[in-house]
């Protein structure tokens, strides 16, 4: 792992690209991590193409431009793969983690000859099975600490757990669902 | 004379330097209007005339100077001709045209 | 004990006004300082604490308010930016003229038009000349940590200014990362109660405030507003040096990063310095003798300080986020080489604006001008004083 791991989120206006990310950037700060999240702001609305960013990293970060070389890309939504050039400056020795329910040889054919790691997972079947509702969220950010080994996976299940406790302490019923999403996630990251 | 003078706390002149002014211009005296003469402003002068006033004070709440001289028991004294720009306001007003109202000299 | 958390600047500056506990805070929302008033509401509605909220209509009622409160001897904490600040300009020489320690955390944002929302100078930079004392901030931390002493240093008896603590708008303000908070109790303790010399609620020493002030005396008032100015560079100091005692934290009038042998040094304000703080490491590496200034208080201008700060310096690139349209480059890039004028002649300095309107400053910008510096000290020639980074050409 090299000393600040950068990653940048591609979804769009309300899917809550920008909520993940500041949840990734949650569940890494709570394993003592530093982190930075922060989305661009433009004039997005409701659909429109957005980007999200995070650093992380075991020392401080002083960096304060957006990422331009990001290790890890994610996709929230795949229509964006023919709008977005998702791919611009990604590592090769990185990964993209798309939400698809393709086969990442499959999806690899839309990246421009990106010849890196190519992640999928199958965010809206796991996301309507355990939540009974699209939110991708939850199973992307599983995926993501599942490719990236930013933190580790039981670690992470943990500190989720108190933090769902926390977060939805009116409506505990969903805790269990969400749970059982980031489980699942984690298990069904395909490309590894 | 009834009105008592206030000890300054601090006395601005035009000769106070910038280290012993007050910030920002505050006035930290209440009333120290009354150190700057205006009475040679005066073009017109009232002249009270004592033996016609009936000492109903109706000067005195229209004297935009505070210039109508009333004693500790309500009794019209005088004129107070340091601070009279002689707007001639009290003369307008007095029934009893006990004030006159004349060119100065 | 630091309380560790993770929050944007917005969050981390309300906390602080939290702590603060100020009596007043009137203000009116405007992108990207918006959050600061809105999460300090939810403080009030939610009994955290006494502050009366003032939502006023515009932001030239938000400043006539804090100063209304403020001479009424209430501590009065405000937020803006961009068009806000400029709405309130005739109010911010009022506040420093009265001699009002109003406290103002200004988002920095580019001042239209055309109208945009993201970051730049161009607001904070218009009122360096206001009369008020200007502190910036390169992350959410320092604007935190600014805001708390700022309360201090406005409110000692030598200075008696107001403070404007900036801090980048969406780069500072809207991205959550590391903060040290400070315990309750101890900001409480720390920014202690605010006790003005004269307040118009003193009804046994009854004052007036805004008089008519005329050739007669205007000029002396000036003139202490002047010597109050000089005074808070020392008060800065010392308040510093007691956060440091608090928190072990450490606040200058700047910050020097790997100056001690620099033979180059870039001079620049707020969140860049951190992006800057980054190439200066990998020049380092590479064993270039890179070093940065970043300016924490602006207003007062460190001029012997920073004279000392870059005197061993052969070649100085001063980078701007606004432009004067003066013609002769950038606000700070004047007053470091008016500085350097006649106390350091023969160091090279030329004048960078860069990321107007929120035009992001990338590592590799930054490293191109540590390079264009490299460049002047081989061939002892500046090709070009004043310049633009990051702009089509």
């Amino acid at each position: 792992m090299s000393k600040v791991v950068e990653i940048r989120w591609h979804g769009r206006g309300g899917q809550g690209a920008k909520t993940a990310s500041l949840l990734l950037a949650d569940a890494a700060f709570n394993t003592g991590k530093y982190i930075q999240g922060f989305p661009e702001y433009g004039p997005e609305r409701m659909g429109a193409p957005i980007t999200a960013y995070n650093r992380i990293s075991d020392e401080k970060i002083t960096v304060h431009s957006n990422i331009y070389e990001p290790d890890y890309v994610v996709v929230v939504d795949e229509t964006l793969l023919n709008s977005v050039d998702v791919t611009a400056g990604l590592k090769e020795d990185g990964a993209i983690i798309i939400n698809t329910a393709k086969e990442p040889e499959e999806i690899r054919k839309k990246l421009k000859g990106y010849k890196g790691k190519v992640c999928t997972i199958d965010a809206r079947t796991i996301s309507i099975d355990c939540l009974k509702r699209y939110f991708p969220n939850t199973p992307m950010l599983a995926a993501v600490v599942k490719v990236s080994g930013i933190m580790d996976e039981e670690e992470f299940i943990k500190d989720m757990e108190e933090s769902f406790a926390h977060k939805f302490a009116s409506k505990p019923q969903v805790i269990e669902g969400n749970m059982q999403a980031l489980k699942r996630a984690l298990m069904e990251v395909k490309g590894l | 004379m009834s009105k008592v003078k206030v000890e300054r706390k601090k006395v601005i002149t035009s000769e106070t330097t910038w280290k012993e002014t007050t910030p920002g211009g505050i006035i930290i005296d209440p009333g120290n209007a009354e150190d700057f003469l205006t009475g040679d402003w005066r073009s017109m002068r009232p002249v009270w005339n004592q033996e016609k006033c009936k000492q109903c004070l109706l000067c005195f709440p229209v004297c935009p100077d505070s210039s109508i001289i009333v004693d500790e028991d309500g009794k019209m004294l005088g004129i107070d001709y340091d601070h009279c720009k002689g707007c001639g306001v009290c003369a307008e007003v007095c029934p009893f045209k006990s004030i006159d109202y004349v060119e100065e000299e | 004990m630091a309380i560790r958390d993770r929050l944007s600047g917005n969050e981390a500056v309300a906390v602080a006004m939290r702590q603060i506990n100020p009596d007043v805070v009137a203000a009116f929302p405007i992108t990207p300082s918006t959050e600061v008033p809105q999460y300090f509401s939810s403080f009030v509605a939610d009994g955290k604490v006494d502050t009366e909220f003032v939502p006023v209509e515009s932001e030239h009622s938000a400043m006539s308010a804090c100063i209304g409160a403020q001479a009424a001897g209430a501590r009065t904490v405000t937020a803006t930016s961009a068009n806000g600040l400029a709405l309130m300009w005739e109010m911010l020489y009022i506040a420093a003229s009265l001699r009002l320690p109003v406290m103002l955390a200004v988002v920095n944002r580019a001042l239209s038009g055309p109208i945009n929302i993201h970051n730049d100078h161009s607001d904070s930079m218009g009122a360096r000349d206001s009369g008020w004392i200007q502190i910036y901030g390169e992350t959410n931390q320092e604007a935190y940590d600014n805001l708390i002493q700022a309360i201090r240093i406005g409110e000692h008896p030598d200075v008696m200014l107001p403070v404007m603590s900036c801090y980048d708008g969406f780069i500072t303000s809207h991205a959550v990362e590391n903060i040290d908070l400070i315990e309750d109790d101890k900001v409480k303790e720390f920014v202690g109660e605010y006790k003005p010399q004269y307040h118009l609620n003193d009804r046994f020493n009854p004052v007036s405030m805004g008089a008519l002030d005329l050739q007669n005396h205007y000029f002396e008032h000036k003139r202490q507003q002047a010597e109050a100015m000089r005074n808070a560079k020392k008060v800065i100091l010392e308040v510093a040096e007691e956060f440091y005692k608090l928190t072990g934290r450490k606040y200058g009038l700047f910050e020097e990063y790997k100056m001690e042998d620099a033979e180059i040094a870039v001079v620049v304000i707020n969140s860049t310095a951190g992006t800057a703080k980054y190439v200066v490491d990998r020049l380092r590496e590479k064993g270039v003798k890179a070093g940065l200034v970043k300016i924490r208080v602006y207003r007062p201008f460190p001029v012997e300080e920073i004279v000392a700060a870059l005197s061993k310096c052969k070649a100085v690139a001063v980078m701007d986020k606004a432009d004067s349209f003066n013609a002769a480059g950038g606000p700070l890039f004047t007053d470091v080489t008016s500085a350097l004028y006649g106390r350091a002649d023969g160091i090279k300095v030329i004048n960078y604006i860069y990321g107007l309107g929120g035009r992001d400053v990338k590592t590799d910008d930054i490293e191109a001008i540590y390079n264009t510096l490299l460049d002047i000290v081989k061939t002892g020639e500046v090709k070009s004083v004043y310049n633009y980074i990051g702009v089509r050409e």
